[in-house]
């Protein structure tokens, strides 16, 4: 089937087998690998990604689910003129990460958190990010990474 | 002032944050354009013997591009002989991983030993594809009765290599005749187990593989390329100069991406096979069966001493479950046994072990590799002893430790500690937490019978960094007549931050600034020599290596400095500040690094260096865990962890905290949740992140850390190894408080993981005997 989704801004199209998987999509039609797959049961969150602006689990929805509607990704959140996001630069200067691989994911889930609840405290923080699996950082500095980026968004 | 000691943040980030990192299967190179996927058909049975494989149907299927089983294996040298002097099964030597009388076969022969070894292997245009050709894999399997249990596999009624004529691979160490505790007004004695773990690097195994004119090229996840390229030569019979091996950004390893699975070696051999560039990455499930697990030990511990605190006697005596192969797991029990007494200055220490084969994955290393084993068992026997004579456990501590005056130490495992401050540590975390104020809120909470009782849990640790010392690490430098350096490194990267740590060591000692240096590792053409990442040996070894080279620049850069400035040698001074050369006192005469690099000539500024270390490092600490138990469910919450992990001279606090923080989160899951389960049968049932409990944000606390330097003296950074750390003290802590928590009803000791269901029947199993005693 076509399938049409409004990827960081751009549109993407393709003719795709139905079961095509939405993080698939977007690591092999749209070249775009920040997202990850790291489980087969939607347990990880590493393949999270922004559908209409709240976050899901990229490996969990058909490509076609996501036809007509718009996907950002960890490379569209970015301004492009040099400035990291508020939450990327957070998880840079808080250590939020190591080795990298859940964070697309745990960068996407933060920042859809951020939208719903701007003010969040340490518990809700890690309530909320308790879909989103790391094996390096025992996620101290993502947290802080989550509440300094709340707090930046705050003075701004 | 010096970059050295501060906290900068990390070079490697910005790349991560913004596009994510290139992992094997993120990989897009010419070379692996239309790769075929591979899929690997598993034994879904613990042990059978193979009957028949039929790939008919697969072949018919649309988008097949091979299917590849044993006997398409027919372009390899035949593996390595048992060598002459190969100890007989049983005897005290750790068996050769892959090889002798446990040999481990590419795909199954006829016979498969665990769920999830492969048996064959589906090459297809897509993943998808792949998924359903495997299914038309018909094997026959023929059962066998699996082999699960440890004092089953130990009686050895059925046999997993009937060649080998018994399922124990090693039998080592002390006998245990009780002598060794003549003289202690107390013995307390237990068996305990410090169950399977699951690594889940959250990146799992995956490899890419082409063979073009000659020359196999492989990408694969791993912690040393240089390894992967020795074992791939062996096992395919070619020339290491006709193999490069990539390690790109690694998602994660902990010990279980050293060197290359089998698994990998197949997808080499694949691409070799077949002439057509293929590429796999695994899926969990895959994951959880055919990465190797890791601990799986079964303690029996006895310790022994008088009412007044002091520790006598300790023994160890350890069964390793080492799974259907026995790869490094052959070798860990003993590093248990050399790290057997902690911490503690006791007399007479005593260790035994059994290697012992079993139908379930096999067991290598996980983050610690032997050594969180060791520290558990010792830490929950001081936690016994300490019960049992009825004094404060961290009292016991005090007395036991070994004194800052007794270093070196030979310890009674048998170890060389070289520097320490034990007890500075225990009280220094103590005072943080306000431990006696701890213990205070602990009793009101007992007084008033509260259903959330405290547990408080203490683990004093020593722990062995860069065992292997004297293999040593590589690095080159270059400074480049642009002002710019490269930094090769043999050292391999998979989230510790070597990128920045090592660009700062040659800003450190250069004064070149930290943005115009590269570093590269993880690529056997450039790096043709190189150990790897693990056994928390990079900074020490690779590190001090990187600095060497500095050193060794900065010499021959004066001389050509003096050249240049025609001025004497000893009238230079290099200015770190500022990254130029100059006549001492005289800042108008300074000349960049550029300028010095471009009078080099040809030969440049360049060094090369392998630097091994006399002996390995041993960092130290104390835990403290502080759990709330409900006593009416068996939950319990980590509430605090307050910790002091001393790794010798820090270079980055940053990267050092976060190697620690990671190294708790672990160490509490393992105490409270994380157990690999195989049924009788050995069906693993965590076989996915469903069933497997890893942990997550919301089950833990931030972590209080306190600091403490008491450098190495082996190596010129005075640094010791941070990367295991964690598992190492957290585990023991978090299980004591959790046992602590609930010692007022007379419980004594609760097996990991103390899930809900564990901690509730022991806290039902001590109130029904209470009751039963009332009443008599």
């Amino acid at each position: 089937m076509k399938v049409t989704v409004t990827v960081n801004g751009t549109e993407v199209a393709a003719e795709l087998p139905d079961r095509t998987l939405l993080v698939h999509f977007l690591r092999d039609v749209a070249g775009l690998t920040a997202a990850n797959v790291g489980c087969d049961t939607s347990s990880c969150g590493a393949c999270t990604v922004l559908l209409d602006g709240r976050s899901v689990k990229s490996c969990t929805l058909l490509a076609a689910q996501a036809d007509g509607r718009a996907v950002v990704t960890l490379e569209g959140l970015a301004d492009g003129q040099g400035d990291l996001h508020p939450v990327q630069q957070a998880f840079r200067e808080e250590h939020g990460l190591q080795c990298g691989f859940c964070t697309p994911g745990m960068v996407m889930a933060a920042v859809s958190l951020l939208t719903e609840n701007p003010d969040p405290t340490e518990a809700e923080v890690r309530t909320a990010l308790e879909g989103n699996l790391c094996r390096c950082t025992g996620y101290h500095n993502i947290v802080r990474a989550v509440l300094a980026a709340a707090g930046e968004r705050r003075t701004r | 002032m010096s970059i050295l000691g501060t906290r900068v943040v990390r070079t490697e980030d910005p790349l991560l944050l913004t596009v994510g990192g290139t992992y094997v299967d993120d990989v897009r190179v010419p070379e692996l354009t239309g790769a075929a996927r591979v899929t690997f058909v598993r034994s879904p049975v613990a042990h059978a013997r193979i009957t028949g494989i039929d790939v008919a149907a697969a072949l018919e299927a649309p988008g097949v591009v091979a299917v590849l089983t044993v006997a398409d294996i027919d372009d390899l040298p035949p593996p390595p002989p048992p060598p002459e002097g190969e100890p007989p099964p049983g005897s005290e030597a750790a068996p050769l991983p892959m090889g002798g009388h446990w040999a481990e076969p590419l795909l199954a022969v006829d016979r498969v030993r665990f769920v999830g070894e492969p048996v064959a292997m589906v090459l297809t245009d897509d993943t998808y594809q792949g998924e359903d050709v495997a299914e038309l894999v018909s094997v026959d399997y023929e059962p066998l009765r699996a082999v699960i249990d440890l004092d089953d596999a130990i009686r050895g009624d059925t046999l997993l290599f009937p060649a080998a004529g018994t399922n124990v691979a090693v039998t080592a160490g002390a006998p245990a005749d009780g002598s060794g505790f003549d003289g202690c007004d107390v013995v307390v004695a237990r068996t305990i187990v410090n169950q399977r773990l699951a690594p889940v690097s959250m990146e799992g195994r995956a490899a890419a593989a082409s063979w073009a004119d000659g020359k196999l090229t492989v990408w694969v996840s791993t912690q040393n390329a240089q390894l992967g390229r020795f074992i791939l030569a062996g096992v395919l019979g070619l020339d290491p100069a006709a193999i490069r091996v990539v390690a790109p950004d690694v998602g994660g390893g902990f010990g279980a991406k050293i060197g290359l699975d089998r698994d990998a070696l197949l997808v080499a051999w694949a691409a070799r096979h077949t002439g057509r560039a293929v590429r796999w990455a695994e899926t969990r499930s895959e994951n959880l069966v055919g990465m190797t697990h890791g601990r799986a030990q079964r303690q029996h511990i006895t310790i022994g001493g008088t009412r007044d605190g002091r520790i006598l006697a300790y023994r160890n005596e350890v069964i390793q479950d080492t799974g259907a192969y026995p790869r490094m797991s052959g070798f860990l029990p003993f590093l248990t046994g050399l790290m057997a007494s902690g911490p503690y200055d006791i007399g007479h220490v005593e260790t035994a072990n059994r290697v012992v084969v079993t139908n379930t994955t096999p067991i290598s290393a996980y983050r610690g590799a032997g050594r969180p084993e060791a520290t558990a068992a010792v830490e929950r026997a001081v936690d016994l002893f300490a019960a049992e004579i009825g004094m404060d456990p961290a009292e016991v501590r005090r007395i036991n430790l070994v004194p800052p005056d007794k270093f070196p130490y030979s310890s009674g495992g048998g170890a060389v500690y070289d520097t320490g401050e034990y007890v500075k540590a225990l009280d220094q975390v103590l005072a943080a937490a306000s431990y006696a104020d701890l213990r205070a809120e602990q009793a009101r909470r007992r007084e008033r019978g509260d259903t959330l009782q405290l547990g408080l849990g203490l683990a004093s640790y020593v722990e062995i960094t860069a065992a292997d010392a004297a293999g040593g690490e590589t690095a080159r430098l270059v400074v480049h007549d642009d002002g710019t350096a490269t930094v090769y490194t043999g050292s391999s990267a998979h989230g510790q931050g070597h990128h920045t740590a090592w660009a700062m060591l040659v800003q450190g000692e250069l004064g070149i600034p930290m943005d115009k240096i590269t570093v590269l590792h993880g690529d056997t053409d450039l790096i043709p020599l190189g150990t790897g990442t693990y056994a928390s040996r990079s900074l020490q070894l690779g590190g001090t290596a990187v600095h060497l080279a500095a050193v060794d620049v900065k010499e021959q850069a004066r001389a050509v400095a003096a050249d240049l400035l025609e001025a004497s040698e000893p009238d230079l001074e290099l200015d770190t500040e500022r990254g130029v050369w100059q006549v001492r006192g005289d800042p108008a005469s300074s000349r960049t690094w550029a300028e010095v690099a471009a009078h080099a000539g040809t030969d440049g500024l360049a060094a090369d260096v392998n630097f091994t270390e006399g002996q390995p490092t041993f960092p130290f600490g104390t835990h403290l865990a502080v759990v709330e138990v409900d006593t009416e469910t068996g939950k319990v919450q980590l509430v605090r962890h307050v910790t002091v992990d001393d790794a010798g001279t820090v270079l980055n606090p940053l990267l050092a905290e976060g190697q620690r923080h990671g190294g708790i989160a672990q160490g509490a899951a393992q105490a409270l949740l994380e157990e690999m389960v195989y049924d009788a049968d050995g069906n693993p049932v965590t076989g996915t992140l469903v069933d497997y409990a890893i942990i997550t944000a919301a089950e833990l606390p931030s972590f209080e850390l306190l600091s403490s330097e008491t450098p190495a003296k082996s190596n010129p950074l005075g640094a010791k190894g941070i990367g295991e750390a964690g598992t190492i003290g957290a585990t023991p802590a978090v299980q004591n408080a959790v046992v602590d928590a609930v010692s007022h009803l007379g419980i004594r000791h609760i097996d990991m993981p103390t899930t809900p269901a564990r901690v509730w029947a022991a806290i039902t199993e001590a109130t029904a005997t209470s009751a039963t005693e009332e009443g008599q």
